[in-house]
C-alpha cells in the first residue's frame, strides 16, 4: 500500500518524534511509507484567520505534493479535516478531488482502512484522552456528547489494544481545549483559561498522561502543564501505539 | 472594545469565571439528559430544520397568509422595516391610546431595537416583568443571555440591586426573599400599566395566531390585565401550520433549559372582548440575510440559547463581551450582517470546535458560518493589520518548501539560544500563560533525510 505521510508543519518543526512514530507504526503495519519533501502546511492557520485567499497557494502546494499517492495519512484530525472539507474552495480538478478523498487522519486510517486488530504496545499508566474537536466533530472520529445517537469511536478501540493502559473518565468528555489556531493568541485570555480548565479535569480524574490525536491541542495543553510545573505529561497517540519508551 | 479585550476583563475574576462556566455547563448537562430521554430527538431536529427551510423559501407567501388570517381574527398587523419604524409604531399605539406605562415580557427583538430607551425618552414608562430582565433593567445593563438574561449575576449582586432600587435590607441575598420582593414590586406594575408588550416564539400562518413560551407567567399576566397587547416579532418566526408547533415546542425548552416544555405555551389568536391586539412584524436586516446564500440558515434560529450554554468561549467570557444584543455563537453569525465593522471580532471569538452546530435544535451550521464570516470580514478589510500581514508572510513562506525548511531550522536555533526574558517578552502572547515547546535538534524532515530517504 502506497502511503504518503503528511506531517503538519508545526509537528515537523517541534514534534519530530510524532512524525517518526507515525512513520514507524505505519511501516510496522505493512505500509510502504514515504514522505514527499515538498510538503509544508495544509493552509489552515491562514484560512481559519480569514485569509483563505492567501492560503490557496499553500493548499495548491499540498495537492501537487500528494496527488500521486493511494493514501495520505496525517497524524492530525485538524489538518486532515481542513484538506477534506475546505479544499472545496479550490477549483475541483481531478487532483484536488483525489487528495481530498485519499487523506486520512491516522486513527481513522488504522480503523477504517487497515482495520487493525492488534497493536504491539504497552503503556501501564493512567491516561486521559483529549479528543480534538476537529477530529471528533469534524472528522467524526467518535460520537459527540451533543447528539442523541449510537456511541462509537475509531480511537478508543485502538487504545484498548495497548497493554496496561488505563483510560480515565473525564467530567467533560469532549470539551474544547481552547487552542483554536490563531485564536490561541488573538483570544489569549479565553484560550489559556480553557486550557487550564481542560488540564484541571484531567488532573482531578487522576491522569498521569494526557494523550490526543492532535499535537496542536497537546502543544497548548503541554504549555499550560509546563507553566504549572505539573508532573502530567502529554503524548501523541501515535507514540503510544508505536510503543513509546516512557 | 473588541471581544478579546472584553473577555480579558471578565476572566480577570477567575473564581467568578469558573462559577459562570459551571452554571451554564449545568444547563447544557440538563439539556443533554432531557434530550436523551426521547429516542426521536435527532429526527425532531431534522424535522424542525426542514420546516424552517420551507418557511424561509416561502416566507413572502406565509407572511401574507399570516397577516390575512390575523386580521380576520381581529388583530391589527403592522410592518416595520427597521428598529426606528418598529419603535415608532409601538409608540404611536401607546400615544393614541393615552398609555403612560407599559409592562413588557421577554423579547430579544425589542432589546435589539432599544425600545425601552426610545419609549422612556418619550414619556412612557416601560417595565420589564421577566425577573431576570427586570434585574438587568434596574441595573441599566443589557441582558447577557437570551434565555437567562441575568445569568452573569450572583444572588449577592441581585440583593445589592434590590437594596438600591426596591428597598430590601442591605445584605439580603436569600433567593426566595428576593423573588418574593420582585413579585410584589411587579404586581403593582401589572395593575397600573395601560398596555403590555410581548415577543413571539411562533406565528402560525395557517391560523393567524401567535404562541409565546414562558416560564414565569409574567407575559400572560400582563396581557390579561391590560387592555392593549402588542406582540413584536421578527419576520422569520413564522411556521406554516398549527401541526408544526408540536415539533418546535418539543425542541425549544429541551434545548434551552433542559425542560420537556416551558411552563406556559400561550396561544393568542384574537384580542379579548373590548381589547386590542397588535402584531408588529419586523425585518431589520432579515431580508438582506435571507439573500446571503452562505448565511440565510442563521434565520432558522428559534432563540433557545443552547449554543451559548455549550460554547466554551461564551461560558468563559460572558454575554457582555459580545458587542451585539444576541451574544454567543448565534449572535456572532447574525451580527456581521448588521454591522460588519462593529462586530468584526465576534466570528473570531470561537475555536471552531463545532459544538454549537451539533447542539442546535434546528441544525444551523453555526461553526461553518463563523468560518465564512471570517473570510468576508477579511475581504472587506476589517482584519487587524498584524493578523493580515502575518498571514500573508506565512503563506509566502509555506508556499516555498525549501524556504520553510530553512526558516524553521533558523527559528528553532534562535529559540534554543535566546534568553528567557527575550522569548517571554510581553509581545509573546502565547507565553503569558503557557511555556513554549522545546525546540528539538532536528525536524522530522531532517530525520527523514538522514535515516529513511532511499
Amino acid at each position: 500500500m502506497n502511503v504518503a505521510l503528511f506531517v503538519p508543519c508545526y509537528v515537523d518543526q517541534f514534534y519530530p518524534q510524532v512524525g517518526i512514530a507515525t512513520f514507524e507504526l505505519l511501516t510496522k503495519l505493512g505500509c510502504k511509507v514515504s514522505f514527499p519533501e515538498s510538503q509544508t502546511c495544509c493552509g489552515q492557520p491562514m484560512a481559519n484567520s480569514g485569509c483563505e485567499a492567501d492560503a490557496k497557494v499553500v493548499m495548491k502546494n499540498l495537492v501537487q505534493t500528494f496527488k500521486d499517492y493511494d493514501y495520505v495519512v496525517c497524524p492530525s484530525g485538524s489538518c486532515a479535516l481542513h484538506v477534506r472539507e475546505h479544499y472545496n474552495k479550490l477549483e475541483q480538478t481531478n487532483d484536488v478531488i483525489k487528495v481530498r478523498n485519499s487523506i486520512f487522519e491516522l486513527c481513522e486510517f488504522l480503523s477504517d482502512v487497515l482495520k487493525v486488530k492488534n497493536i504491539d504496545a504497552s503503556f501501564p499508566f493512567k491516561v486521559g484522552f483529549h479528543q480534538s474537536c476537529h477530529g471528533q466533530r469534524g472528522m467524526r472520529l467518535s460520537q459527540c456528547s451533543e447528539l442523541n445517537a449510537p456511541q462509537y469511536s475509531k480511537v478508543l478501540p485502538l487504545l484498548d489494544m495497548v497493554k496496561g493502559l488505563e483510560l480515565i473518565t473525564l467530567d467533560r468528555i469532549d470539551e474544547c481545549c481552547g487552542f483554536g489556531g490563531t485564536f490561541c493568541v488573538s483570544e489569549e485570555a479565553v484560550s489559556s483559561k480553557m486550557g487550564k480548565d481542560r488540564v484541571a479535569d484531567h488532573k482531578k480524574n487522576g491522569a498521569e498522561y494526557i494523550i490526543g490525536g492532535d499535537m496542536s491541542c497537546l502543544m497548548h495543553i503541554e504549555g499550560i502543564l509546563n507553566r504549572q510545573k505539573s508532573n502530567i505529561k502529554t503524548l501523541h497517540i501515535a507514540e503510544i501505539l508505536n510503543g513509546v519508551k516512557s | 472594545m473588541n471581544h478579546s479585550q472584553a473577555a480579558d476583563l471578565f476572566i480577570a475574576d477567575e473564581p467568578r469565571t469558573d462559577w459562570h462556566d459551571e452554571t451554564l455547563w449545568f444547563v447544557r448537562s440538563k439539556r443533554d439528559i432531557e434530550t436523551k430521554q426521547i429516542p426521536e430527538w435527532e429526527e425532531l431536529r431534522e424535522l424542525a430544520s426542514s420546516i424552517k427551510g420551507n418557511v424561509l423559501s416561502n416566507l413572502d407567501n406565509y407572511l401574507i397568509e399570516f397577516e390575512k388570517n390575523a386580521q380576520n381574527n381581529g388583530i391589527q398587523v403592522h410592518w416595520a422595516k427597521d428598529a426606528e419604524e418598529h419603535n415608532q409604531i409601538v409608540f404611536n399605539i401607546l400615544e393614541s391610546n393615552g398609555v403612560k406605562k407599559m409592562v413588557k415580557s421577554k423579547s430579544m427583538l425589542t432589546e435589539d431595537c432599544h425600545l425601552n430607551h426610545y419609549l422612556i425618552e418619550r414619556g412612557v414608562d416601560v417595565i420589564d416583568t421577566d425577573l431576570g430582565e427586570r434585574i438587568v433593567q434596574l441595573r441599566d445593563e443589557p441582558p447577557s443571555h437570551i434565555v437567562l438574561p441575568a445569568i452573569h449575576l450572583k444572588k449577592e449582586d441581585v440583593g445589592e440591586t434590590f437594596h438600591k432600587h426596591l428597598g430590601t435590607p442591605k445584605g439580603a441575598k436569600d433567593p426566595e426573599f428576593l423573588a418574593e420582593t420582585a413579585r410584589h414590586h411587579l404586581r403593582e406594575q401589572f395593575l397600573s400599566a395601560g398596555a403590555s408588550l410581548s415577543g413571539v416564539n411562533f406565528a402560525i400562518a395557517e391560523t393567524g395566531g401567535i404562541v409565546i413560551c414562558t416560564n414565569e407567567g409574567n407575559s400572560d399576566l400582563g396581557i390579561s390585565l391590560t387592555p392593549i397587547h402588542i406582540a413584536s416579532m421578527g419576520m422569520e418566526k413564522i411556521i406554516p401550520k398549527a401541526e408544526h408547533l408540536g415539533v418546535f415546542l418539543r425542541v425549544l425548552a429541551r434545548s434551552a433549559t433542559g425542560q420537556p416544555i416551558t411552563a406556559y405555551s400561550s396561544h393568542y389568536h384574537a384580542p379579548a372582548k373590548g381589547k386590542q391586539m397588535h402584531i408588529v412584524i419586523v425585518d431589520m436586516g432579515r431580508s438582506e440575510q435571507l439573500g446571503r446564500a452562505d448565511f440565510r440558515k442563521s434565520l432558522y434560529c428559534i432563540r433557545c440559547g443552547a449554543c451559548m450554554n455549550t460554547c466554551p468561549v461564551y461560558r468563559r467570557s460572558g454575554g457582555h463581551s459580545y458587542s451585539y444584543t444576541v451574544p454567543g455563537p448565534i449572535g456572532a453569525i447574525l451580527s456581521p450582517g448588521i454591522d460588519m465593522k462593529k462586530h468584526s471580532s465576534l466570528p473570531f471569538a470561537s475555536t471552531l470546535c463545532g459544538s454549537c452546530s451539533d447542539v442546535c435544535p434546528v441544525k444551523i451550521d453555526i461553526h461553518a458560518q463563523l468560518y465564512k464570516w471570517r473570510q468576508e470580514i477579511s475581504k472587506e478589510g476589517h482584519l487587524p493589520a498584524t493578523k493580515k500581514y502575518s498571514m500573508k508572510v506565512m503563506s509566502y513562506i509555506l508556499e516555498r518548501p525549501k524556504l520553510y525548511a530553512f526558516l524553521g531550522k533558523m527559528g528553532r536555533k534562535a529559540l534554543g539560544i535566546m534568553p528567557r526574558f527575550l522569548v517571554y517578552s510581553p509581545a509573546n502572547l502565547w507565553g503569558k500563560n503557557r511555556e513554549m515547546p522545546k525546540p528539538p535538534k532536528e525536524s522530522f524532515r531532517e530525520w527523514y533525510t538522514k535515516n529513511k530517504k532511499s
